[in-house]
């Protein structure tokens, strides 16, 4: 069938078999798919291409500001510190593990400068004892570890040392005896006063233990009468208690507490 | 202008513009000048020396501004398993704190800690879900968020076998590790690995043979978390216990 009004010439002739109602499905298609694509180009690359959203998002990652220097960047002004440290415990430690993010720093090396955790809150964050932790890594109970004291006092955080084989006094282990008789009269007595401590039990505690005092007369060499210790309580030896050892009733790291009235009642602050 | 004119211009014109859309299509640059080119970023984690501190944690919310409490882009699990068989699993905080429970630290058959952050699957679950493209694996193998088309849904976060992902509570988009990538683009390691006193964290090229992540593929015998849900995850673990999912 002839078609009178679309027939035309040149390329746009269209077959003149097409009947009359196919020819304007077309025509309708075709302007669908051109606005389409009129609309597909008119947009921005940004909102129709996954590869240029996918980059433009990389970019946006890549754009957040490093607030972590890393420890080269700290290394290259403190080359006295990564020396101290080189050849330590903490040689594998990054500074801002501890200093806290350091990238402002960095920047502007005076408007800001990173803490040093100077107090007992930040150490026992890696070395409170915790069962969990792996054998072997140092760990301290912060409660009882010289309590009160500063880590740094001891322990040098650039290059901390661990005990070197034996501990230096007593109160490394006995700090609860220590405690009390810091604040008995006693306070002013080093424990080798009364106790014998060989070296060995430094080193192997339990097997070779410290002496004990084993006789009244070892506490009258002070408490009795006519000792020549001056400022002491005195006691007449042979009347006081004398079926008891002393420490029965007094309690040797804190002997203000006990005698409590089965002796004599005598001595006692003359 | 008759029909027949306006037919014939119209046609035309509209293929004008199909060239011109043509054209449009063809490469158009992203801002991206980052080369990720034969790069699969991975991490290796070393259980036997996490101490449990809780620096990375710390780090890492600091690093990204991770909004707190609540969210962490990587976090400690503290296994303990008792004698009787009972395993108890708790996230320490960033402090390095766990809740103080003194039943769980007697009967104590084995304890450690465990960190876990986002895998970075091979074929990541969460990039499969998503039913706009917001989240998509970058050419070195790391997942990250498009922030701007992400719709919150959500469907991520629950696809996520690793629980790795949160809901951004400003944004309400979905959020997530990075492996710190705008660090890594640098030079720079992710912040947790940076601060990590112990090692147990070390960051590095799968593809590479000389970095520190491939030392500790060829050290230790090597697993991965939920390895059946066939992820493929890049975050490997060493003296993992077959305890930990």
């Amino acid at each position: 069938m002839k078609n009178p009004r679309l027939g035309g010439r040149g390329i746009f002739r269209l077959p003149s078999w097409l009947p009359n109602h196919v020819v304007r499905l077309l025509v309708v298609l075709v302007l669908l798919a051109g606005g389409l694509l009129f609309a597909r180009a008119s947009l921005p690359p940004e909102m129709k291409d996954r590869k240029v959203q996918q980059e433009n998002t990389v970019a946006r990652e890549i754009a957040h500001p490093v607030k972590y220097a890393g420890a080269q960047a700290c290394g290259d002004c403190h080359d006295d510190k990564v020396q101290a440290k080189a050849g330590g415990y903490h040689r594998n430690l990054s500074c801002e593990t501890c200093h806290g993010p350091a990238g402002k720093h960095v920047e502007d090396p005076l408007s800001f400068t990173p803490p040093a955790p100077r107090d007992r809150q930040f150490c026992p964050k890696c070395h409170a004892y915790n069962l969990s932790r792996p054998l072997g890594f140092p760990q301290v109970n912060p409660v009882t570890h010289n309590p009160m004291k500063a880590c740094i006092e001891c322990h040098e955080p650039h290059d901390p040392k661990p005990p070197t084989g034996a501990p230096g006094e007593c109160r490394a282990c006995h700090n609860d005896i220590q405690r009390l008789k810091d604040v008995s009269p006693h306070a002013l007595l080093e424990c080798t006063t009364c106790h014998e401590a060989p070296e060995e039990h430094k080193l192997t505690p339990r097997s070779v233990r410290p002496s004990k005092p084993t006789t009244r007369e070892f506490c009258g060499t002070c408490h009795a009468r006519g000792a020549k210790k001056d400022d002491v309580p005195k006691v007449d030896m042979t009347t006081h208690g004398a079926k008891y050892m002393c420490w029965q009733c007094h309690y040797p790291h804190m002997p203000q507490i006990g005698g409590d009235g089965e002796g004599d009642g005598e001595g006692h602050h003359e | 202008m008759n029909r027949r004119n306006f037919l014939r211009r119209f046609v035309s014109a509209l293929g004008l513009s199909v060239s011109g859309a043509v054209v449009g299509a063809l490469p158009a640059r992203g801002a991206a000048e980052h080369e990720p080119a034969g790069r699969n970023y991975g991490m290796g984690i070393d259980i036997e020396k996490c101490i449990g501190c809780g620096r990375c944690m710390d780090a890492c919310t600091t690093e990204n501004n991770v909004p707190q409490p609540f969210f962490y882009r990587t976090w400690v699990e503290r296994y303990v398993m008792k004698n009787d068989g009972n395993v108890i699993v708790q996230a320490i905080n960033k402090e390095g704190e766990q809740p103080v429970d003194p039943a769980t630290e007697h009967d104590v058959l084995r304890s450690f800690f465990v960190p876990k952050l986002c895998n970075h699957c091979e074929h990541p679950p969460c990039v499969q879900v998503c039913p706009v493209g917001a989240t998509f694996k970058t050419g070195d193998g790391v997942v990250i968020v498009d922030d701007t088309r992400c719709i919150g849904c959500r469907y991520c976060i629950q696809a996520c076998p690793y629980g790795a992902r949160y809901l951004h509570p400003e944004r309400k988009t979905a959020d997530k590790c990075t492996f710190c990538y705008h660090r890594v683009s640098k030079g720079l390691l992710p912040a947790c690995v940076e601060v990590c006193p112990t090692q147990a964290r070390v960051f590095g090229d799968l593809n590479s043979t000389a970095s520190p992540l491939t030392r500790l593929k060829r050290m230790f015998k090597i697993h991965v978390l939920k390895d059946h849900l066939n992820t493929e995850p890049k975050v490997l673990y060493a003296n993992l216990d077959g305890e930990v999912r």
